[in-house]
């Protein structure tokens, strides 16, 4: 077999440059447009599912609302469950992790078992199930319930629960390497904390398949999210996603198929921009990571 | 061997238990219940009446009361009746399981054969620029909304072309197997478009593996071709990791493609499911819920026996 030396280069890869373009265009959509005169709910029954033009690039959508100015604000909302899902489990699912790895015993086999019956379980028809709950019954306060960004949280949830499995699988793998190496046992010996050993001499070695595996579940939750909105369990008035945004423009995909097409192709820009970083990422950081995914 | 997987039987049995319980509590949890369905549909109904209806369905009861009485009942064959199609839960579950193990069967067959063909010719040369085309065209797949492909699909050869039927599973009264094949196309289309780029990745990785073994070291000295190398020699070892996703696939030809299903309204577990879940049909969607995660998890114990049997160096602690 020939061998390469993997390419190494200094410039940031095509991927990360796309990603940084959607999500400067999504925070500064509303300021621009605002000092445009215009503004993303404003309604204009009179120009409704118009063409492009100077002062709407892509359109209005059926209400007459700008269509760039309201796919740039649904980006925000899908790029911040994105990344907000993907880190967050990444937390819990290290924390998990780590303390399966370290412990080791009765409390990783218990926590492993919990990992693989959520790996094991068909996912999808189960989160319908639990996206479908009422909060009011389960006891949740009804200011909580009728908050607008409530369908945020909840989505978030549900990525969260199915998304930690990854990153506490990959941590307790590196964990138990770890942790019997020479240098975390003599730290243990020196008489160094529990805590202190988890932070400074095992969590380093992990974080390079983590950033990985990070970046990859950022494009799994803006998809998950879209699949979800298009179910109707997705994010609700007044939020507004790509997801939901597709799934509205269905309804008109005879009359106006561009406004379906628009956030279909945002979505499939983003989660292959996420991919592909990932996958930059893993060949650069660290080549056995492959080896543990 | 037979002890890890006497374990493993184990292990799911409990599993189930628990999944059962919490899928009951959490079904229990949504929006609605069957008394408040029949109020609605009958305005003059009474206080005593509702009370006397509760007691009538056990619904008065506790939950894990009710809860067992539901579990005795299951473990004897009686699902209950579901609602939505006022028929026995069996009854209304199998066809359906039938549709969504063809649909999910002939979309993984088709993507596990172009993943092996596009797998090994990636794997041949690492790094060459087929590699990197075939890697794109993986991440493309993946990155795709399943139901954004499946609404461009139907508008171009549905809506557009009018070459084929955009839902269901057979023309009312004509039947036959070239409908049904016709009614195939898109929905087999959209979940081999959505499933071939994983596949592929993974075959590629294996593939890579099993080039990198001494005997094919040898059999390349020896002059062999670069077809029997790879068909004859490489293959076979590739295929054990590649028997893995075979079997864990299994889980999700039962539970179908909730999304492809729905979008195409072709009658599967998928939809069913969802179906169940939206229209308050409890019994319905239990049932369906655990013979999907049932059949999951069987599959998932049958895909680590096959590894041990498939490579003997793999050894049962």
């Amino acid at each position: 077999m020939r061998l390469r030396p993997p390419r190494r280069s200094a410039r940031p890869p095509l991927p990360l440059l796309l990603l940084a373009a959607i999500a400067l265009a999504c925070l500064l959509g509303r300021p621009i447009g605002a000092a445009l005169g215009l503004h993303m709910m404003r309604v204009d029954l009179l120009h409704r599912l118009a063409g492009p033009s100077l002062l709407h690039p892509l359109g209005t959508d059926e209400l007459g609302r700008d269509e760039m100015l309201r796919l740039l604000s649904g980006g925000r909302v899908s790029l911040a469950i994105g990344i907000a899902a993907a880190l967050t489990a990444a937390a819990i699912g290290t924390a998990i992790g780590l303390t399966a790895g370290y412990l080791g015993g009765w409390a990783d086999r218990l926590l492993m078992r919990l990992t693989d019956a959520v790996i094991a379980l068909p996912l999808l028809p189960l989160l319908i199930v639990l996206a479908a709950l009422d909060l009011k019954k389960i006891g949740v306060p009804s200011w909580i319930t009728s908050s607008d960004d409530i369908s945020f949280v909840r989505i978030l949830v549900l990525a969260v629960l199915i998304g930690w499995t990854t990153a506490a699988r990959l941590v307790r793998g590196a964990t138990l390497v770890t942790r019997s190496r020479d240098f975390v046992r003599a730290a243990r010996s020196l008489g160094a904390r529990v805590p202190h050993i988890l932070w400074v001499h095992i969590l380093p070695n992990v974080l390079a398949p983590l950033i990985v595996a990070t970046t990859l579940s950022v494009g799994d939750v803006i998809l998950l999210e879209s699949v979800l909105s298009f179910l109707g369990l997705g994010i609700q008035p007044p939020l507004a996603s790509w997801g939901t945004m597709l799934t509205n423009a269905q309804d008109l995909i005879e009359t106006a198929p561009l406004l379906a097409l628009y956030p279909g192709t945002m979505i499939f820009l983003t989660v292959i921009a996420c991919n592909l970083l990932g996958d930059a990422l893993q060949q650069r950081l660290d080549r056995r990571a492959a080896d543990h995914a | 061997m037979i002890r890890f997987a006497a374990i493993r039987l184990i292990e799911i049995a409990v599993v189930l238990v628990l999944l059962s319980f919490a899928i009951y509590v959490l079904i229990g949890l949504m929006p609605g219940d069957p008394i408040d369905l029949m109020r609605s549909a009958d305005p003059h109904m009474t206080a005593a009446d509702i009370a006397h209806l509760k007691a009538v369905y056990g619904l008065d009861r506790p939950l894990l009361a009710r809860y067992l009485a539901w579990a005795t009942g299951a473990l004897a064959g009686n699902l209950g009746y579901s609602r939505l199609f006022a028929e026995p839960v069996l009854t209304a579950l199998l066809p359906r399981l039938g549709n969504s193990l063809v649909l999910m069967g002939s979309s993984f067959v088709l993507a596990l054969l172009i993943a092996l063909v596009l797998g090994s010719l990636a794997a041949r040369r690492p790094g060459s620029r087929l590699d990197e085309a075939i890697n794109l065209l993986c991440f493309a797949g993946v990155s795709l909304p399943t139901f954004w492909l499946a609404l461009v699909l139907i508008l171009v050869f549905a809506a557009g072309l009018g070459w084929l039927p955009a839902s269901g599973v057979a023309t009312a009264g004509i039947g036959g197997l070239g409908d049904r094949l016709r009614h195939l196309v898109l929905p087999v289309a959209t979940l081999t478009a959505a499933s071939v780029g994983g596949y592929t990745r993974y075959v590629r990785a294996a593939m890579l593996e099993a080039l990198a073994q001494d005997h094919i070291r040898t059999a390349r000295a020896k002059g062999a071709s670069e077809v029997r190398i790879i068909v004859h020699h490489a293959l076979r070892g590739a295929l054990v990791p590649v028997t893995t996703i075979l079997a864990l696939s299994f889980g999700s030809l039962v539970s179908g493609a909730l999304v492809t299903e729905t979008m195409f309204a072709y009658p599967g577990m998928g939809k069913l499911i969802f179906d169940a879940v939206m229209g308050n049909d409890y019994n319905l969607a239990l049932a369906g819920l655990l013979l999907a995660a049932v059949v999951t998890m069987a599959a998932n114990l049958a895909a680590d026996l096959a590894y041990g049997w498939l490579d003997p160096r793999v050894t049962y602690r």
